[in-house]
């Protein structure tokens, strides 16, 4: 069994039991064990968590973030750093105007306001930040979010 | 009213087809898992909607020539000849249809003269043999059974073959077994056409869903066959576009330009809607296929292992997305076990006697629906399958 047919199992539902994935790939239970686990700790398998439909709760925003690079370890620290914080959901490292990308959650939009006066722009490194509130979401982790009435096929056709 | 002398006998005395008898019974339940169905359970690749999207918002709502349009027909003559090997004319070998369905009326009606026979093998598809009938033509079932892996075997199929025979009908992957005919047979079967003259309509509709390990190859690609034979396949099942109603036929000219005579006199075109969606699903749609492709297969291996383990004796079957276990342990008959299985465990499965006489002690489950679904059918099956042996 090769690890990506795998992860392309669990990417779609990461409920699935490893007897489920045993049977949808005629392999043992114990080679789906192994290999999860492998996958695990290989890192490759970060986690399993929930898509919450969380539009009505709470606020988030996207920040970009400029910030000067270290020598010898570019922006690998400063991120890091900003990653630990609760608030911050996501960070990536991008190509363009800015350089780190942040998802920020808070309780309301005083927390998200507060995050980024308090901590963020107050590191060292940091140049200035530009915070984009989330309206709404379409799609998420290759899901959509909008919920349409399922088509009814028919029953039975020849 | 006479509805007895005002309707035509010939229609008249047309069965109805076995799986409508059924399918009244399915559409009464609720809450039914369905095994039933003949279609795919994936939504048509967004791409591919896209493009009949545009289409539409670009006011392209004509009629287009009763030979489709000239783009699409460039872009099956690419396909086919990619993936069937086969190379057609598209300004004169191919014909856009409304589904594979018109392309086989058409070609019947054009080839058959009233007393014709037409050979295809059973367990087949329901249309086939009301199709030749209305074409006025005699179909002659020629029977498969389980020791082939439902393939037509040569010589049943030549012993059925009389000096009236005019034609034979193909469907592999087939509609309902799944099963597929491989090369070396295909091989046979050509030398018995060419023996016998006979002309060929290959209904080649599921071959990109093809499991094992051989390359498909159509009838129409073996050497000697194109000149007598029709490749017809379309956009439905390979593409989960079965709404979308878009088939084609390839083969000689001479036969292309009379089935474009009907049918510029019965359909004119199918809907230019579809047949833009078409292009797009032949240029940029085989990534998308094979996803679909290989989550079929998945859930076959899945099923036939279950039907297997629960004591319904199933042959793996090559390709489409059926299985067609056997039943004949339970003794009981298929309609029976369809009907009990609806009503006690509300699973919906087709009675293989649907599918022509020899279907008896079979059941066509089809497999193209989600894993999850398929999991709870396959838990009240085994628990039926446990209470029919008590």
């Amino acid at each position: 069994m090769s690890p990506d047919v795998l992860l392309k199992l669990l990417e779609t539902d990461a409920r699935l039991s490893d007897q489920q994935i045993a049977d949808r790939l005629g392999v043992s239970v114990s080679e789906v064990a192994a290999q999860r686990a492998a996958l695990e700790k290989e890192g490759r398998i970060i986690g399993y968590q929930t898509i919450v439909n969380e539009d009505n709760r709470g606020v988030s925003a996207f920040i970009e973030v400029r910030c000067s690079p270290e020598r010898g370890g570019g922006f690998d620290r400063l991120a890091t750093r900003i990653s630990r914080y609760d608030e911050v959901k996501s960070c990536y490292l991008i190509s363009g105007g800015f350089d780190l990308l942040l998802l920020v959650e808070a309780k309301d939009l005083m927390g998200v306001a507060r995050f980024v006066s308090e901590k963020l722009s107050s590191m060292d490194g940091v140049l200035s930040t530009s915070t984009h509130f989330r309206l709404k979401t379409y799609k998420n982790n290759g899901l959509l979010f909008v919920q349409e009435p399922s088509h009814e096929r028919l029953h039975v056709i020849p | 009213m006479d509805w007895n002398k005002m309707l035509s006998k010939q229609v008249q005395d047309m069965p109805r087809s076995g799986i409508r008898e059924f399918f009244d019974l399915a559409t009464g339940s609720k809450d039914i898992i369905s095994l039933g169905v003949g279609e795919p359970d994936f939504v048509t690749p967004w791409n591919i909607r896209e493009a009949a999207i545009s289409s539409l918002e670009k006011g392209h709502t004509t009629y287009t020539s009763n030979y489709g349009l000239e783009s699409l027909r460039r872009a099956i003559s690419k396909y086919v000849a990619d993936f069937f090997h086969v190379e057609y004319d598209p300004l004169c070998e191919v014909l856009p249809t409304v589904g594979v369905s018109e392309a086989i009326d058409l070609a019947l009606r054009c080839l058959l003269n009233p007393g014709d026979e037409v050979l295809y093998h059973e367990p087949c598809y329901v249309s086939y043999a009301p199709t030749v009938m209305m074409a006025y033509g005699t179909p002659k079932a020629v029977e498969t059974s389980i020791d082939d892996l439902f393939a037509l075997n040569p010589a049943k199929l030549e012993a059925a073959i009389t000096p009236k025979t005019k034609v034979l009908m193909l469907n592999f992957p087939t509609n309902p077994t799944g099963s597929i005919a491989p090369r070396k047979t295909l091989e046979e079967i050509a030398a018995i056409c060419v023996k016998h003259d006979l002309f060929v309509l290959t209904d080649e509709i599921y071959s990109e869903l093809r499991y094992d390990a051989e390359e498909h190859t159509s009838i129409a690609a073996l050497p000697g066959m194109k000149e007598r034979t029709l490749l017809l396949h379309g956009f439905s099942k390979a593409f989960a576009m079965t709404g979308l109603r878009l088939g084609y036929a390839c083969g000689p000219k001479e036969l292309i330009e009379q089935m474009m005579k009907v049918h510029s006199y019965t359909m004119i075109c199918p809907t230019i809607t579809s047949q833009e969606a078409g292009i797009e699903a032949l240029q940029n749609g085989t990534p998308a296929m094979r996803e679909m492709r290989d989550s079929y297969h998945m859930r076959r291996d899945y099923i036939v292992g279950r039907f297997n383990d629960m004591g319904m004796d199933c042959h793996l079957p090559g390709g489409a997305f059926y299985t067609f276990p056997s039943i004949k342990r339970f003794g009981i008959s298929s309609k029976e076990f369809a009907l009990r299985l609806l009503q006690e465990e509300k699973v919906a499965a087709v009675p293989g006697t649907a599918f022509g006489a020899c279907g008896e002690g079979y059941l066509r489950c089809c497999y193209a629906t989600s894993f999850a679904l398929l999991e709870q059918a396959c838990d009240k099956m085994a628990r039926f399958c446990e209470s029919l042996r008590a």
